[in-house]
């Protein structure tokens, strides 16, 4: 068995080279992404594993790599084997995480690496637009690295600015509310190698956005009171608490709270962990971002009081790459909690009570965001769901028992234990107590986090967001439910629409497709490829949304999409591949007009895309006019 | 002595033991369920899903479905060969699989399984990928065209042979068998050709060099008798090299 990982929470992940104001900035000949010697990544690796002052530990793995990708822009191959050795791991497992996360790369991105959100919501606030305009101005083709290695601009999937996109991330870090002005202001700053640092603030600035506050965000608790609750009545009785207040996990799929504690509790190890599921990967969905930077006390003394009851010394936040920027905050209020005794050794003077909570990045993988994947990327390998049984809170991270939950589920423990049960029961429905946070999207007048009481119905929620004209809602994000205005009255809450908050609303001026061919493509592009109904027929589901997109499909291959989809949603190992072709197979069904419409007038076209075969041509000869097209041609993104 | 317990699979009652998958025990039982990435020397992986069966409306892998009392399993359905059938297709139009052109053709259990299931044709569009060919190692050839992605080399080489010669790397559609070595090449690594690793392969991916069509066409493995009374070739015969 692998040891855990130490803490290499000192290193800071804040600091990129291109932040310091004296930095020159490589070339390619010269980028030591090529040309780094074996001596200097050696120095490097040192480096870092002195100032993490960590016991080598393959589950650190990821958390160097992003430190490298950062250094260097992308992992030079001398760093994969000097890392491989003192972390006494094959150097293939090493490049199988490479190849595996957005985030890192085998060969130099550019020096400013800018990455254009990929949702639906995005691309409905003009996001393509905006990449095709920086694209031409900086002169660099979609996902290469432009000659003097100055700048890549590329796409990544939905980085949680629904709110305020089109969003990008620059070096990693979110910027967000583009328009064309601030594209070419960027541009500006690209050409002349202005660091980071000296950017505008207020491009950075990301705003909460909190339209609507119900019991969770406005009845605050101070610091450690959920702690001295814990301490006070004891963790059986604090358990009952939770169980009678009702608490369902809010990732989406609502799984009893108190229950999942008490199963790790009664499981016999010598070690326990709390992980919290901060990868926010589904699009559409931005509360988390909103909870971390408003109300990271509150998650902390959460999960602190899970570690109470279960047994746990050691924590994990799994923070997903795209909130790099959260980070250095996140640090702070662990350090604070640190001092004022809330963390640490013998907590609030509780001997034995000892409990700490490090931060683990992710790295562009929105299967990380699927428990099993999460433990998995935790201990440093790629992002492929374990097998179940056994389940987490019977062998978890490094074998042993874990509580994994959302970050909105740890906030609320935290003040069920100051509030009591009756608290969560006040608000809600019966098998849903309390309220759920929405991240709400697309066409309105004011987009945000709204918190309702579950039971609310949708009609109500798009009155209150200011949307009119609605055709659709797609609950639950990509994965989830697409709603026509006859559903409208169906409610939030688990008995009807269960969600993890993603909220995405669509006027009657959409074209639907474009949502569905958007989900299909992200869906494709996140597949973590270990099996083959979601591999393979995710890739062969969205080549036929592109066929029925360029008016090339006939009636036979919507019937072909129907036969995937149901096949995936059966056979699929894990829930992504079963929900992946959700809103293919329930657009054919309540919308199928928005593909009869395009269909192709015979009943069988061949899959030859003469179009899509004629791009290498294209490329070589430079030629991207209409006159070297046949028909549409999809964009692709350049990983995988 | 205790009464056994046992499930039904296809009607027929299968006693198994505490800890036993529906699969080990149907095997055990002489029971056939088609499958590609499971072998009984190896933990279970899950990912082919040809052994996908239907168990009170839920489908599951048998694999690594964990087999309970008087559970009703469905394995030979025409609807549950209908889903494997399309499984194996998606694998087929995966890589590139030239069967007349295979060595393996005849003793590979993707195209046994596939004559199992009756699969006629390949039915889905071709992906035609670009897959390199590794033939760097002095007696064993790669060809990454024909890997299904089983996970069976990785699993041997880390857990047989203590080598960890094989990973899994990348994600989706662009996963690929890479090579432990400083060159990222076979003939780097420390690939034996008597390594469990070296013989696990259920298709043309893993093959040793110089021993082409010793058995010929027509005598192999599967060519006069279906592979669910000759079973897998890539387990351990004492029958065979
Ligand atoms: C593909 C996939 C992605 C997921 N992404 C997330 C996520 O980003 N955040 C989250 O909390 N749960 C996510 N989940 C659900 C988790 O697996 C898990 O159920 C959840 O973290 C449990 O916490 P809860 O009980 O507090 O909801 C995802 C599940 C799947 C199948
Ligand atoms: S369903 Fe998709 S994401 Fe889940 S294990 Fe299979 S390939 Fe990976
Ligand atoms: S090379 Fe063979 S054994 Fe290895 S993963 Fe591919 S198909 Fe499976």
């Amino acid at each position: 068995m692998q040891e855990p990982p130490d803490s290499i929470q000192q290193i800071s992940l804040t600091a990129p080279p291109w932040t310091d104001d004296n930095e020159s900035i490589a070339t390619q000949e010269t980028h030591p992404g090529y040309a780094l010697q074996m001596h200097q990544a050696e120095s490097f690796i040192n480096e870092l594993l002195a100032r993490a002052d960590a016991r080598p530990a393959s589950g650190s793995l990821l958390q160097y790599l992003c430190l490298i990708q950062r250094q260097y822009s992308c992992i030079p191959e001398t760093t994969v084997h000097v890392l491989a050795e003192r972390l006494s791991i094959p150097a293939s497992q090493v490049f199988s995480v490479i190849d595996f996360y957005t985030f890192l790369h085998r060969t130099p991105r550019g020096d400013f690496d800018i990455l254009f959100s990929n949702n639906i919501t995005d691309r409905m606030l003009g996001s393509q637009a905006l990449f095709g305009r920086l694209c031409q101005i900086l002169h660099v083709e979609p996902g290469v690295p432009r000659a003097d290695g100055r700048v890549t601009v590329d796409w990544t999937s939905c980085t949680g600015l629904c709110d305020q996109g089109p969003g990008m991330l620059v070096n990693g870090i979110a910027v967000s509310s583009l328009d064309e002005k601030r594209i070419n202001e960027i541009a500006e700053q690209v050409e002349n190698k202005t660091p980071l640092k000296q950017w505008p603030a207020d491009w950075f600035e990301i705003k909460d956005n909190i339209q609507r506050r119900d019991i969770l965000l406005s009845d605050q608790i101070v610091n450690g009171s959920a702690i001295e609750a814990l301490i006070n009545k004891g963790a059986e009785n604090l358990l009952q608490a939770i169980e009678q207040s009702g608490l369902r996990g809010r990732g989406g799929a609502g799984f009893p709270t108190a229950k999942k504690w008490r199963f790790c509790r009664d499981t016999k190890a010598d070690d326990y962990y709390v992980v919290c599921n901060a990868d926010e990967g589904e699009p559409g969905t931005f509360k988390d971002r909103v909870l971390l930077n408003s109300y990271a006390d509150n998650l902390f003394e959460g999960m602190t009081v899970c570690a109470g009851i279960i047994g746990a010394k050691k924590g994990y936040l799994y923070l997903r790459g795209e909130y790099l920027y959260l980070r250095e905050a996140l640090e702070e209020t662990l350090q604070q909690r640190r001092q004022s005794g809330l963390l640490g050794n013998n907590i609030l003077g509780q001997e034995g009570f000892d409990f700490d909570i490090d931060i683990h990045l992710g790295a562009g993988a929105y299967i990380c965001g699927e428990e099993s994947a999460l433990l998995e990327s935790l201990e440093g390998k790629r992002g492929i769901p374990r097998k179940r049984p056994p389940y987490p809170v019977n062998q978890g991270l490094f074998g042993k028992p874990t509580v994994i939950n959302n970050v909105e589920t740890f906030i609320n423990a935290a003040k069920i234990a100051v509030f009591g049960a009756d608290w969560l029961r006040a608000a809600g429905t019966e098998q849903s107590a309390g309220t759920k946070l929405l991240s709400i999207s697309g066409d309105c007048e004011r987009p945000g986090i709204y918190e309702y009481p579950f039971g609310t119905s949708v009609s109500q929620i798009l009155a209150d967001c200011g949307a009119a004209d609605t055709q659709a809602v797609q609950v639950a994000g990509a994965a989830g439910t697409t709603l026509t205005a006859d559903a409208f009255e169906r409610s939030i809450c688990f008995e009807d629409l269960a969600t993890g908050g993603s909220f995405m609303v669509f006027n009657q001026q959409r074209e639907l497709l474009a949502m569905v061919k958007n989900f299909s493509d992200f869906f494709r592009h996140e597949s973590c490829g270990f099996c083959t109904p979601c591999r393979v027929g995710g890739a062969l589901i969205n080549d036929l949304v592109n066929k029925v997109m360029v008016g090339h499909a006939t009636q036979l291959d919507l019937e072909e999409m129907k036969n995937i989809g149901s096949l995936m949603q059966q056979a699929s190992h894990c829930g992504l591949g079963a929900t992946a072709p959700n809103a293919v197979l329930q657009t054919l069904e309540k919308f199928p007009d928005i593909y009869t419409a395009r269909l192709a007038n015979r009943s069988f076209e061949p899959a030859f895309d003469i179009d899509a075969a004629l791009a290498p041509s294209r490329k070589i000869t430079r030629r991207d006019d209409p006159g070297a097209h046949i028909a549409y041609e999809p964009e692709q993104s350049s990983k995988p | 002595m205790s009464a056994t317990v046992t499930f039904l699979l296809d009607g027929k009652a299968i006693p198994f033991q505490d800890g036993d998958t529906v699969m080990d025990a149907a095997l055990r039982a002489g029971e056939y369920i088609p499958h590609l990435c499971h072998n009984p020397e190896f933990t279970p992986h899950g990912s082919c899903r040809v052994c996908i069966v239907e168990v009170n409306g839920r489908h599951y892998s048998a694999c690594t479905l964990p087999a309970a009392e008087n559970m009703n399993v469905d394995n030979s359905s025409e609807a549950i060969m209908a889903k494997r059938r399309s499984l194996l297709q998606m694998l087929f139009v995966e890589g590139n699989h030239i069967c007349p052109a295979c060595e393996k053709s005849g003793a590979c259990q993707l195209q046994a399984v596939a004559y199992y299931t009756r699969m006629l044709s390949p039915h889905f569009p071709h992906f035609f990928p670009r897959r390199s060919i590794d033939a760097t190692h002095p007696d064993i050839i790669f060809y990454h065209n024909r890997c299904i992605l089983c996970g069976l080399c990785e699993r041997a080489s880390r857990d047989v042979d203590g080598k960890n010669v094989f990973t899994i790397s990348g994600r989706g559609m662009n996963s690929r068998v890479i090579f432990n070595s400083d060159s990222g090449k076979l003939g780097d690594s420390e690939l034996s050709i008597s390594d469990r690793a070296a013989s696990i392969c259920p298709v043309g991916a893993i093959l040793p060099k110089s021993k082409g069509y010793q058995v010929p066409i027509g005598q192999r493995l599967y060519d006069t008798r279906p592979i669910s009374l000759v079973g897998d070739s890539n387990i351990r015969r004492n029958d065979k090299t």
